[in-house]
């Protein structure tokens, strides 16, 4: 009679040849959420990406009303998907707050005469320098951020209509 | 025949760019004057993991994220910070997934003492066997062989 003891290394092999199958067929998850919830906006200033609105700088998210920042990108695909679930937030009364990824001014220009254009401010960020502050991987991202500039909670990916109320109750909760 | 000038065009089709339309960041694509900061930058951004093509390095990739990284390494080398400093202002961002320098945490240290206990029971095993097997010295052995 063979001792049980022979065949653990086979059974703990069989185990891990199992876990490594079962991963095999799991779907790949490519969101890197942000470390910074709950943590401040940066101290930072960006030019105005379009013609029609204003820069931003941290003070703009400090007026006491919770408010989206929304990181997108005239050149992105999604960013047009999302499009109509910003302007229902911001008929909802909620201030969007933009920032152009990599952008040229006329490419945002176009881009928000064709899609429409839901924000109050549009900055402009060249080289990714405050996505990479806030802990953003991709366009389009959106970020509650409290009446004094805290990051409450980050959506990643395009809004789509079924975020549209999730949104607003973050918003809400930012606001007490 | 139609199928296969449909497959003809789907294979020649190029996706649609989504990329932008703006030069790399200063810092991309140029070195830094001093060798030694250029080695410090390079050396960083070589375990820094970039964020867009999920298994390359920053210093490997070409997506224009990856080069906003270098430009930020490399300005923060050339004011002067040291780069696990930086290493540490991403992982404050994005966590320990953008870092490929393992760090020993709350969730990790199995992966460095499982190593450990497994030769220890190696050694165990070994050590148990051997000494059923001989008492002594070199000597035995050959008087074993030699019966």
């Amino acid at each position: 009679m063979m001792r049980w003891t022979l065949w653990a290394p086979l059974l703990l092999f069989a185990f891990f040849l199992g876990l490594a199958g079962y991963q095999l067929f799991q779907p790949k998850d490519e969101f890197i959420p942000s470390t910074m919830i709950g943590r401040s906006l940066p101290e930072f200033s960006l030019e105005p990406a379009s013609e029609a609105r204003p820069g931003v700088t941290l003070a703009d998210f400090k007026d006491g009303t919770p408010k989206l920042l929304n990181i997108w990108a005239s050149w992105c695909l999604p960013c047009i998907a999302e499009a109509p679930h910003l302007e229902a937030l911001n008929e909802a009364g909620v201030e969007i707050i933009g920032v152009a990824i990599r952008d040229k001014r006329e490419d945002v220009d176009r881009f928000l005469a064709t899609h429409g254009n839901p924000y109050s401010r549009i900055g402009s960020d060249e080289i990714s320098a405050i996505q990479l502050e806030i802990g953003s991987s991709g366009v389009p991202e959106t970020f509650v951020i409290d009446g004094n500039g805290v990051i409450t909670h980050q959506h990643i990916g395009d809004v789509r209509a079924d975020d549209v109320p999730e949104l607003l109750e973050k918003l809400r909760e930012a606001a007490e | 025949m139609r199928g296969w000038v449909t497959l003809l065009a789907a294979s020649l089709a190029v996706p649609v760019a989504a990329q932008d339309a703006l030069p790399p960041a200063p810092y991309a694509y140029t070195q830094l004057d001093d060798p030694a900061q250029e080695a410090k930058a390079v050396e960083l951004m070589e375990t820094l993991r970039c964020l867009k093509c999920q298994s390359q390095s920053i210093a490997d990739s070409d997506a224009p994220m990856a080069g906003d990284m270098r430009h930020q390494v490399r300005t923060r080398i050339a004011a002067g910070q040291e780069p696990e400093q930086i290493r540490q202002w991403l992982i404050d961002r994005y966590g320990d997934y953008v870092s490929y320098d393992p760090r020993i945490t709350s969730s990790t240290w199995p992966l460095f003492v499982i190593p450990l206990i497994l030769l220890l029971i190696a050694g165990v095993l070994l050590a148990r066997r051997v000494g059923r097997k001989s008492t002594g010295g070199p000597e035995e052995i050959f008087e074993e062989a030699d019966s």
